[in-house]
């Protein structure tokens, strides 16, 4: 625990770690958004939403090895993530739309380790970053550094998580998605196709996680196995906010990228990843205790 | 006279803002047939998943044979033998009529090595006596998930009687029966109330029904216990024929 | 001839390949074994997925429990584990020989599973009372913080991973081991086959089925939940015990608690066979099993990739597995006969 007292000794740390968790955050809170919309209105927990994630890190990449500006990179792997997520719900996602939960997660589980070996025979298997062009702010006479991709990053989250809360809203696709995610049978009946609904929802959860893969491959690294913690934060974040609310997936998100990086810095960065698994179950089951003391089930 | 085997003191319960019972009372004596009537919505599943233990109370006590059941969970008070059929008919789909009702059997006092024994060792003539008594006997070798939806709530009838509680809680035990089996199915609650001593409480809409079964009958509507009192009561009531003609 | 002479002669020409496997294929021999545990692995993960309808991607944490503590007792009745473990095992120093060899695997292989039973019983009093997917997802995040964990203990090897003990020259292991995993997979079917025909299969069956029901008819469902998720941890402890000493090396994250891959492919096997069946896991860890080796074999680099075409092929177009499918299309010849059942109750009546 020498880490911790180096904490209380210098606070101003906490202010860096504290910085640099909230803007991790809101990436992974991005991510979040995708699966709460895909849980919500298909009934699918897609697993393979870390692979998106990074494929979206690669889409950047290519862009850059053309000289292209990685920013740019942000809506070329929501485009180029969209129309993957299309092309998967036509072959495979539809199938499952109805199906018993556990098919969907082996499903798509296999999608995501489709992916994984995919990326790694085409991008090899390097740990990869991009280089935004973006400089760094210096604050408090320069004991905190903020690179400005972080800051882009956590702007970005809230832009796009108001888009999105307005896309659903005031749009006719959007209307057409709460509708469905409400009651597909009535949906169908006042005409709205919504196989189509279905492959949109998949789409637009796929660009979201693209374009947080660009901010991931800027921001951080990214390398072809580095998915999973991606949808496993991502569940939680839906979890821990409840399905359709927007606000607290930001919230979650937040908190989260702030637990994380305090839990890094305290245990040692090897047990990070074993920090957000173990909190995945802590998370689970704050969750079934509040439930038993409801005397309530879950279905 | 006894204390009553069953009794509900003043429970309330809310769903957010929606009020589904409000301070409602209710008392069953050991070896009747009570009923519990009322219009659609007006709080007689919730009744019931207070009782039993579903969710919890708002307020009020709920004591069964003499012990406050208020705060148990499910398990625990189906062990005490108070049993509940539901609404939405519940079976063990992908397994046969035969397993169903064999592992309804009583394991109330046994521990867990009277699981370890055939499955076959205990229970077979009761459990074909029971299908019988509900004309499933020709079924009994196919899965309960194949039946239809009123044989499987002739099923669920029959997997609760082989569990011999002490008292049974039927939702709607008539709803979806084909009427010229409805009056066999009120023969065979009686007898099991008689023959076998199961205090009943029954919830129905069917207004014949309830009459003809039910020594006393408990009215709800919106939440509130409008009246109580024989058939003969009941079905005079002003106030409850308003309630249903008003929600109707 | 009927379906029970059927059932007993699959079992006895198993039993007779198993015994003679050594005279007839000696050249694969640790394949058959690694058979003979994937078996297990497929059984014991049908007993809470298949016949429970509990589905865990948590179940490579018992085998990977299993696989430490087994090599763990092995050293540690010789030599003190930490000094081995820093040594990474190879030292000179750290001779076993046979009568030190066996005596280690008869004391570790029963520890193996015992302690799996113990982190079943522990975890499965905290996450068995959650529903579906969510069970589902809490054991994925199990098994991958144990493997973490794994990485970061220092007195197990840490991330270096550890290496079991080194038999003596003069012993076969690779018969050895072929028989112990041939006895254990012998073993947890003739349990698993028992334990079904017994009321307590009912009463899995019934929470697969409808579990508030069940609580609602007076069911221990928490009790019999966690007492299912222990058997199966017992059993699978002492596969990975045995898969430890076959492997030779321990890693933390790509041997024992390879969530990624022994943990999904349990259930593929199963769901493969049939869920829920006696047969389907050995059948389904069968095919499967050369399935995988062939991909190993020829599609190095792109197994995943194959691997993850397999699962999507069959989760979504044979979700009823071999033997379900069998039973949809002959239900008279793979399913019980209505005659059958009357005789197995009259039997009980009598
Ligand atoms: N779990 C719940 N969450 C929210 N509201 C609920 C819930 N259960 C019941 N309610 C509400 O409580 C009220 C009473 O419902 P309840 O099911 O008890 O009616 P009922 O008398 O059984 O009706 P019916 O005769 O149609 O079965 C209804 O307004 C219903 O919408
Ligand atoms: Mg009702």
């Amino acid at each position: 625990m020498d880490n911790l007292n180096l904490l209380i000794a210098a606070p101003i740390l906490n202010v860096q770690l504290l910085l640099d968790g909230l803007m991790i955050g809101a990436i992974f809170a991005l991510a979040a958004f995708g699966m709460a919309l895909v849980w919500g209105v298909m009934n699918i927990i897609n697993v393979a939403q870390g692979e998106f994630v990074i494929l979206g890190g690669y889409m950047t990449l290519l862009l850059v090895k053309y000289g292209l500006p990685p920013l740019l990179g942000i809506p070329f792997a929501a485009i180029t993530l969209f129309v993957l997520g299309w092309l998967l719900y036509r072959l495979i996602i539809w199938r499952i739309v109805d199906a018993d939960m556990f098919i969907s997660l082996l499903a798509t589980f296999g999608v995501s380790i489709m992916m994984q070996q995919l990326m790694n025979e085409i991008f090899g298997s390097d740990v990869r970053t991009a280089e935004s062009g973006l400089g760094m702010s210096y604050l408090f006479n320069n004991m905190v550094t903020v690179s400005q991709i972080k800051v882009l990053a956590f702007i970005l989250a809230f832009v796009i998580g108001l888009a999105l809360w307005l896309f659903l809203k005031r749009s006719r696709l959007g209307q057409a998605i709460r509708a469905t995610s409400q009651n597909p049978r009535a949906a169908r009946i006042l005409g709205i196709d919504t196989g189509r609904v279905y492959a949109a929802t998949y789409a637009i959860n796929a660009a979201l996680c693209g374009a947080a893969g660009a901010l991931v491959v800027m921001a951080w690294s990214i390398h072809p196995y580095a998915g999973l913690p991606y949808t496993v934060r991502s569940f939680m974040i839906v979890i821990m906010a409840g399905l359709g609310n927007l606000g607290g997936v930001i919230a979650a998100g937040l908190g989260l990228g702030a637990a994380e990086q305090f839990a890094g810095f305290l245990l040692g960065a090897e047990y990070q990843l074993a920090f957000v698994f173990l909190l995945l179950v802590a998370v689970l089951v704050w969750r079934q205790i509040n439930l038993a003391r409801k005397r309530q089930y879950l279905k | 006279m006894d204390k009553p085997l069953l009794d509900v003191r003043n429970i309330s319960k809310a769903f957010g803002g929606v009020i589904a019972n409000k301070n409602v009372s209710l008392k069953v004596e050991k070896g009747q047939i009570a009923g519990l009537i009322g219009p659609n919505g007006s709080g007689k599943t919730t009744m019931f998943n207070s009782i039993v233990g579903y969710h919890p109370i708002d307020a009020g006590e709920i004591w069964f044979n003499g012990r406050e059941i208020s705060r148990l969970r499910v398990g625990a008070i189906a062990r005490m033998g108070l049993l509940r059929t539901f609404q939405q008919t519940r079976i063990y789909g992908k397994m046969t009529c035969m397993e169903n009702m064999l592992i309804s059997l009583p394991d109330r006092s046994s521990g867990f090595a009277s699981l370890l024994r055939s499955r076959h060792s205990a229970g077979v003539r009761r459990a074909k006596e029971l299908l019988d008594f509900v004309g499933l006997y020709s079924k009994r070798y196919l899965y309960a998930g194949d039946l239809s939806f009123g044989q499987q709530k002739l099923l669920e009838f029959a997997m609760a009687l082989i569990n011999e509680p002490e008292m049974l809680l039927l939702d709607e035990p008539t709803a979806g029966i084909n009427p010229t089996l409805i009056n066999g199915l009120i023969d065979r609650l009686k007898r099991a109330n008689k023959e076998l001593g199961i205090t009943l409480l029954v919830i129905e809409h069917n207004m014949r029904v309830i009459m003809n079964l039910a020594d006393h009958i408990y009215c709800l509507a919106h939440g509130e216990m409008l009246a109580e009192g024989s058939p003969e009561d009941i079905r005079n009531d002003p106030r409850v024929i308003d309630a249903y003609l008003g929600a109707h | 001839m009927n379906r029970t002479t059927y059932h007993y002669l699959a079992i006895a020409v198993l039993a007779l390949l198993g015994v003679a496997a050594p005279y007839l294929f000696p050249a694969y021999l640790s394949q058959f074994s690694k058979l003979w545990l994937f078996i297990v692995l497929a059984l014991t993960w049908d007993l809470t997925g298949g016949q429970m309808g509990y589905n865990s991607f948590g179940n490579v944490v018992f085998f990977g429990v299993g696989m430490y503590a087994a090599a763990a007792v092995q050293v540690a009745l010789y030599y003190p584990l930490a000094a081995y473990t820093a040594a990474k095992g190879g030292g000179t120093e750290f001779i076993f020989n046979t009568s030190q060899f066996l005596t280690g695997l008869a004391a570790g292989l029963p520890a193996a599973g015992v302690l799996a039973a113990l982190t079943a019983v522990a975890l499965g009093l905290i996450i068995l009372g959650m529903r579906g997917h969510y069970f589902a997802i809490a054991t994925l995040g199990l098994a991958i913080a144990a493997g973490e964990l794994a990485s970061g203990w220092d007195l197990i090897g840490a991330g270096s991973g550890m290496v079991t003990p080194t038999p003596p020259d003069s012993l076969d292991t690779t018969t050895l081991f072929y028989y112990l995993s041939f006895a254990l997979a012998a073993l947890t079917f003739v349990f698993l086959a028992w334990l079904y025909s017994t009321r307590y299969g009912l009463a899995i069956n019934a929470i697969r089925d409808d579990e508030d029901k069940a609580e609602a008819m007076g069911h221990h469902t928490i009790r019999n939940k966690v007492i299912a998720w222990t058997i199966a941890a017992f059993f699978l402890g002492m596969a990975g015990g045995i898969f430890g000493n076959l492997s030779k090396f321990i890693d933390p994250i790509d041997v024992a608690f390879n969530g990624a891959e022994i943990g999904v492919w349990m259930i593929l096997m199963a769901i493969l066979g049939g869920k829920g069946t006696l047969w389907g896991p050995v059948i389904g860890a069968s095919v499967f099993y050369v399935m995988k080796e062939l991909f190993w074999t020829y599609l190095l680099g792109w197994q995943r990739v194959a691997l993850g075409l397999l699962i999507i092929l069959i989760v979504v177009f044979f979700p009823q597995g071999i033997v379900g499918w069998l039973k949809e299309r002959w239900p008279s010849r793979f399913g019980p006969t209505a005659a059958e059942m009357e005789a197995a109750d009259a039997k009980g009546e009598a």
